[in-house]
């Protein structure tokens, strides 16, 4: 039993962190329409930047980080501005193409420069377990499920409060409305896409440091599709359901294969079951929407 | 030498009352999609704190002319080809909608387009988005919006649930949250009952009246703008056909028999056959 439980632990912790990674594919998609095939190689190059900043330079971890933001940043600005913008208008497999494409094109280019091997990341938080109800948690587990709270909770507050949030809103809704109130779309663009490379980078350095840098850091995003698609697409928070779900469910899949089946790899593929018969029943996702229709 | 071919080819328009023009739309032409003609000649002005109107038939052009003033044209592929747009002097043809809006014009498109995820308090501070004039004064707007719609303020669910009367109003607070110096109205009466076209020209009257509103009203219902209005333009087929004051116009036989209905026994001349057969379409 101290097992499942462990397990369910940690698909919690993960689920949060696939629900942060989530929610940045819900952003772009949201507010651009695009469907950003590249997102998991956000969280790589972001944790190999900061690593290879902190390893060359030896500064201290938070001005590593705020380096790595300031670049990812750059970077998402940068391929929507030169890489998306002339899209604007193709039809929606184009666009999917060029995002595959990207996606490979980023995974190959840290192949080469980073290399394919798994390393640490310096040490920042000490090895040893904190004990929670009679479980060993990592350390940096629980920064993990903390830093994805928070990062929630911003998310939450910007949409709600902040007045670009608001812009990037009524941007999804209706571009025109948008611009009608002097909001600049191309500006909202950027910013979608700047947002999102950040915090998918701040996700991929929490696993870095939990598990080492390496190309296996590009697979969360495809773990990503099941949760968004299971929250419904347009959904930020059907993207943390989601993740939760994805994440628990991959756990509880280990545990039921590990204690039971034996059946292997049955852990990778059991979100993508769900999935199937998600949509199946609920076309939109837990929660898509379709546009409001007053009665 | 655009203001010169002005001079030139327009018809002339008298000036529409004595404040001075925050306005003055010049012979503009339109184009959409590079090819379409839809704006032949089109002038206008409205002076600072009137409210001035432009009536005319389906397909007149009268939305098409406030895009070209609040460059959302854009946004469809239009362009102002010919002509100029001044704004408190200054040409603004063809600028970016965002530029414009922070220029001070602020355009209410038609069929309201309120933002319908969002609440009513989010959208009324959507409006002030491109302020500069920190929380504290957009605070005291929305309190002031509010005021003025009472009924917004029992509304705290989504906007898209709201009556389209409500969601009119909503368009309309969300305008005033931008404090424009010129508002542009499309069409505030579509699809709205006799009793709520009353009250949103009501409330667009009390604007003007109370906070000095100036407004370039669109609409369908003329009798209900000349009401409201100081003045009037009214256009066919992508031309001004016609203009004067509120008097002027309530006066005119022609007025009557196709915009206001009944009067004007047998006119058939307004301006040919055919839009005396538009008429039962639109009025
Ligand atoms: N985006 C566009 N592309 C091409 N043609 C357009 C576009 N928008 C409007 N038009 C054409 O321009 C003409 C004028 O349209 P406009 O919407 O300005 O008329 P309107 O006077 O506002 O009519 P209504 O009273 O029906 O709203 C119409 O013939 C219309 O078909
Ligand atoms: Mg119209």
């Amino acid at each position: 039993m101290d097992l499942f439980f462990q397990l369910l632990i940690n698909g919690i912790i993960v689920g949060t962190l696939y629900g942060v990674v989530a929610m940045c594919f819900v952003l772009i998609y949201k507010s651009t329409q695009v469907v950003n095939f590249a997102q998991g190689e956000f969280l790589l190059i972001g944790a190999w930047i900061c690593w290879s900043i902190l390893v060359q330079f030896e500064i201290p971890f938070v001005f590593g980080f705020l380096l790595t933001l300031a670049f990812m940043a750059a970077l998402g600005i940068f391929i929507q501005m030169v890489v998306l913008r002339p899209m604007i208008g193709e039809p929606i497999i184009s666009v999917i193409m060029v995002t595959i494409g990207l996606s490979i094109f980023m995974r190959a280019f840290s192949n080469w420069v980073f290399g394919q091997d798994t390393v640490g990341y310096p040490d920042v938080f000490g090895t040893s377990s904190v004990n929670i109800g009679g479980l060993q948690v990592q350390p940096a587990y629980l920064m993990s499920f903390v830093i994805s709270l928070i990062i929630m909770a911003g998310f939450f507050y910007f949409f709600r409060y902040s007045r670009h949030g608001l812009a990037m809103r009524a941007t999804a809704f209706n571009q025109q409305v948008a611009q009608s109130l002097g909001i600049s779309v191309k500006q909202v663009f950027a910013m979608a896409w700047a947002i999102s490379a950040m915090v998918s980078a701040l996700a991929g350095v929490v696993v870095g440091m939990v598990n080492g840098v390496s190309s296996a850091l590009s697979f969360i995003g495809i773990k990503v599709f099941p949760a968004v698609i299971l929250g419904g697409l347009d959904s930020i928070v059907g993207a943390v359901v989601g993740g939760l779900i994805v994440g628990v469910l991959e756990n509880m899949a280990e545990y039921v294969d590990g204690q039971f089946l034996h059946w292997g790899n049955m852990l990778t593929i059991a979100p993508f079951w769900v999935l199937i018969i998600i949509l199946v029943v609920k076309p939109y996702g837990l929660f898509g929407t379709k546009d409001i229709e007053r009665v | 030498m655009a203001h010169a071919t002005a001079e030139t080819t327009a018809p002339p328009t008298p000036s529409p009352g004595a404040g001075e023009s925050i306005l003055s739309v010049n012979n503009i032409e339109v184009v959409y999609d590079d090819v379409i003609l839809v704006l032949r000649g089109v002038s206008l002005e409205v002076p600072e704190g009137d409210i001035v109107t432009l009536l005319g038939p389906n397909g007149a052009g009268k939305t098409t002319t406030l895009k070209a003033i609040s460059g959302l044209l854009r946004t469809e592929n239009g362009e102002v080809t010919r002509g100029e747009v001044r704004f408190m002097g200054e040409n603004i043809a063809n600028m970016s909608p965002e530029q414009i809006v922070r220029k001070g014009i602020f355009q209410v498109m038609e069929g309201r387009r309120i933002v319908e995820d969002m609440t009513v308090v989010e959208n009324l501070r959507l409006g002030a988005y491109t302020r500069k004039d920190g929380a504290a004064a957009i605070k005291r707007d929305l309190d002031m919006v509010l005021d003025y719609f009472p009924r917004l303020r029992e509304r705290t669910g989504l906007a898209g649930y709201l009556s389209g009367g409500e969601q009119q109003m909503l368009a309309i607070g969300r305008a005033m949250m931008a404090r424009p110096k010129l508002i542009l109205l499309d069409e505030p009466s579509m699809g709205l009952a006799p009793l709520l076209v009353k009250e949103v020209f009501g409330i667009i009257r009390k604007l003007n009246q109370e906070l000095g509103m100036t407004t370039l009203l669109v609409e369908q219902n003329a009798k209900m703008a000349l009401g409201a209005a100081s003045y009037g333009y009214i256009m066919e087929s992508g031309k001004v056909v016609m203009d004067g004051s509120q008097a002027d116009l309530l006066d005119n036989e022609d007025v009557k028999e196709f915009y206001l209905g009944g009067g004007g026994e047998h006119r058939k001349s307004f301006k040919n056959l055919k839009s005396y057969k538009r008429r039962k379409r639109w009025l």
